[in-house]
């Protein structure tokens, strides 16, 4: 991915030195590696540990596994024990005909005894140092320090999207995003419609619709699970194990989910808004175990050359559903969901076969793992995947306060909503009111910088 | 692995409280959803029997549909149209239950990732789609709640006897596929999509899009000797629950399918390629993210099951 914005709102690769220096103290002293020094034992197994063993984090693992390349996955990390277990049970499944028809079951490849597996929230740092490539999948409020950890111990990364909650996050992961690329570690983001071949192919064909003028973007659904409050948890654990409604872990759904399609509009327009505006708030999902995210939002994103995105996203129940983008040019319309460029007039200019589609979680996977194994540097998706969780972060500032918010500044604003401890016993970010609800934004009244 | 028979068609001991087939009693009825606006017609299916499988000169018949079998059916009902979204979301949006319970006997299921109608069209009478077996058999469990009546979804043998309807052709209209854009929704002029219930010419039994729109989920798990394995003469026979997710049998094709998938012999296995874009392990059990053409139709039996025996058929299927 090769995005270029314009030099105003784009760092240069001299800034991002002398920030790393501030920010990232150490990641720059350790030795550049040769581009095939991957492995290392005797013997050329590429060697992964798993951090965030959730449903994501399995699927990841498992995808990891089915790469084609000689793998083996030798340490997982996780907060909690169960979740571990979980994982490393599924993993381990006599049969796994429900995932792939080729391999019968992946024991082989899983050597992750007791010792290797890590728990708390430090166990990141010894699984990474495991291993040849990291698979970073825990809640996407971690991932800036993970990555950062990854990068100073020399692994080749997939990392889930978003890449961080909040400014100050995306600053690491820029930071680490630039040393990344100077080591030649490759770095995948699961920004998976990069790696799907309707959008490919919709993106090679792009220039059929002349200059992109406006954008829509849609992720309008149910919503997702809820983990209700249990006895004896500490407000820290709760907060972690029902992390979607805590900005500091989540980000909120604009950013956890609404990024795979702001990315889509930011990839088509090779470049990132410099404000957005907008409005949401919490209509439905407004309970004690709902934390403190909007379930709805909708933000115009403007581009530097006058362009707008507008993007909704709602998680309510039996409201009209859809996940989709939808490009409008000079010349004609790209339709994400349907794989389709028309002209003006409605007119067909493309069709993608949807019996090429493939399934891109995968594609992902068996990309990054070839080049490793090859000794290939070919990915650099972290500074994208970190700009265009900033474009959601953008988003959200701009619902929470009701203001116009700027890209230069919100990104440069320091903002940090993290707690100052990680432990299980400290004290999150956020707390519940003496009624248990938590605080939520009032736009006209939220002030972030 | 041979097949059963008479295991899970829930024979009742007690006292039939309906009158025999071919009575008043066993006609086209419609039921309404208590509590909602919502309701299906049922068309009856007497009972009988019939030659299954592929005949001899048809030129698309496949391994698993012979050899050919002569069967008996129990008499039942069974749904004129596929299962709608209008009816099913009146389950899946049901909150006086829970959601996705590891441990409730009747239990929604999750929210969808992603729309799983990709679009294509949902209130006002269009077939719910993307639902797993287990999320079909949840549906009718619930139903039995809420109307006291026992549905299910239909053997393969029920199922081929139901769309044949009495024919011995490739298709229940002849054996030449060129008359099928009236009677069915499939790959030529469905515009990749499914439609609304009910737009073409229904089977002689009043069966409408029996063949294409969405395919159907049966009860059997799918075994490809299916046929070699059911002895000739066979009453109700079903290929027995299995632990395995996969795979499972399903019927009629769907609107993205030829006109070969249309033939009343043919079968379909489900898949794990269903699944592949849903990002999470384990897999959902109640959504499928890439079985967009996937549906079902109820039947219910003439003979209604009591409730001891309606409990252990979901328990049997449902694991719980």
């Amino acid at each position: 991915m090769n995005n270029e914005a314009s030099p105003k709102n784009n760092p240069s690769r001299r800034d991002f030195v002398k920030n790393s220096s501030l920010i990232a103290g150490g990641l720059m002293a350790a030795p550049l590696l040769s581009s095939a020094n991957f492995f290392s034992g005797s013997e050329a197994t590429i060697k992964i540990a798993l951090v965030g063993c959730g449903g994501r984090g399995t699927g990841a693992a498992m995808q990891a596994l089915l790469s084609k390349q000689k793998v083996k996955l030798v340490a997982m990390a996780d907060a909690f024990r169960d979740r571990l277990d979980e994982c490393f049970n599924t993993l381990n499944a006599d049969d796994i005909s429900e995932y792939s028809s080729t391999v019968k079951n992946l024991k082989d490849m899983i050597d992750v005894p007791e010792e290797r597996k890590f728990t708390g929230f430090d166990g990141y740092q010894k699984a990474i140092a495991l291993a040849d490539v990291v698979l970073l999948t825990t809640p996407p409020g971690f991932r800036p320090i993970h990555f950062e950890e990854a990068i100073k111990q020399n692994k080749h990364v997939f990392m889930e999207k978003p890449v961080a909650t909040d400014p100050a996050g995306i600053q690491r992961v820029l930071a680490a995003a630039a040393i990344a690329k100077q080591k030649k570690l490759n770095v995948v983001v699961g920004l998976q419609r990069h790696y799907q071949n309707s959008y490919r192919e919709l993106f090679k064909r792009k220039d059929l619709i002349g200059d992109i003028t406006s954008a829509q973007a849609w992720w309008n659904n149910d919503g997702v699970w809820v983990r209700p409050r249990q006895a004896n948890q500490t407000e820290m654990e709760y907060q972690m194990r029902n992390w979607y409604y805590f900005n500091w872990l989540c980000g909120d759904h604009i950013n956890e989910q609404h990024i795979h399609n702001i990315d889509v509009i930011n990839w088509f327009k090779n470049g990132y808004p410099v404000k957005a505006q907008g409005m949401g708030g919490r209509q439905v999902r407004k309970g004690k175990d709902h934390g403190e995210i909007f379930d709805h939002h909708y933000v115009e994103f403007t581009y530097a050359d006058g362009s707008i995105l507008n993007s909704q996203c709602r998680h309510i129940p039996g409201t009209m559903s859809r996940v989709d983008e939808l490009l409008v040019g000079t010349k004609g319309k790209i339709l994400c969901g349907a794989g389709s460029i028309v002209d003006l007039k409605g007119k067909s200019l493309y069709k993608f076969d949807s019996s090429k589609e493939n399934n891109p979680y995968q594609t992902e996977h068996e990309e990054l793992f070839a080049a490793i194994a090859k000794g290939e540097y070919k990915f650099a998706d972290a500074e994208n995947g970190a700009k265009s969780t900033m474009t959601s972060i953008l988003g959200r500032l701009a619902t929470y306060s009701g203001q116009i918010i700027e890209w230069d500044k919100a990104i440069n604003s320091g903002l940090d909503i993290h707690p100052k401890v990680y432990a299980w016993d400290a004290t999150p970010p956020i707390v519940p009111n003496s009624d248990g609800y938590y605080p939520v934004a009032v736009p006209g009244v939220s002030k972030y910088f | 692995m041979t097949r059963s028979t008479g295991i899970l068609m829930l024979t009742v001991s007690s006292l039939a409280l309906y009158a025999q087939p071919g009575s008043e009693n066993f006609k086209k009825y419609q039921q309404d959803i208590p509590g909602s606006s919502i309701s299906f017609t049922m068309v009856p299916i007497p009972a009988g029997s019939f030659t299954m499988g592929s005949i001899a000169t048809d030129k698309d018949k496949k391994a698993d549909e012979m050899p050919q079998r002569t069967i008996s059916i129990s008499a039942f009902w069974m749904g004129s149209f596929e299962v709608s979204r209008d009816a099913f979301d009146l389950f899946f949006r049901d909150e006086t239950i829970s959601q996705n319970s590891t441990v409730d006997a009747i239990t929604r299921p999750s929210a969808q990732y992603i729309d799983l109608t990709w679009g294509m069209g949902k209130e006002g009478g269009f077939p719910v789609n993307s639902m797993s077996q287990l999320a079909a058999l949840m549906y009718c469990r619930w139903l039995y709640n809420k109307t006291g009546v026992f549905y299910r979804l239909p053997t393969e043998a029920e199922w081929e006897y139901a769309c044949r309807a009495g024919t011995k052709t490739v298709y229940f209209f002849g054996n030449d596929p060129k008359d099928l854009g009236q009677y069915a929704w499939f790959n030529k002029n469905s515009g990749n999509k499914y439609h609304k219930s009910g737009q073409k010419k229904p089977n002689p039994w009043g069966l409408y899009d029996i063949l294409g729109n969405v395919s159907e989920w049966t009860l059997d798990h799918y075994l490809p000797d299916a046929l070699e394995n059911t002895p000739d003469q066979s009453k109700d026979p079903v290929a027995p629950v299995n632990k395995s997710k996969y795979p499972k049998s399903l019927r009629g094709g769907g609107y993205m399918d030829d006109a070969p998938a249309m033939r009343s012999s043919n079968r379909i296995k489900s898949d794990p390629t269903w699944n592949k874009r849903d990002p999470q392990n384990p897999k959902s059990k109640w959504w499928l993210t890439d079985g967009m053409s996937v549906g079902f139709r109820l039947v219910r039996p003439f003979v209604q099951p009591g409730p001891d025996e309606v409990n252990s058929f979901f328990q049997q299927y449902l694991g719980k």
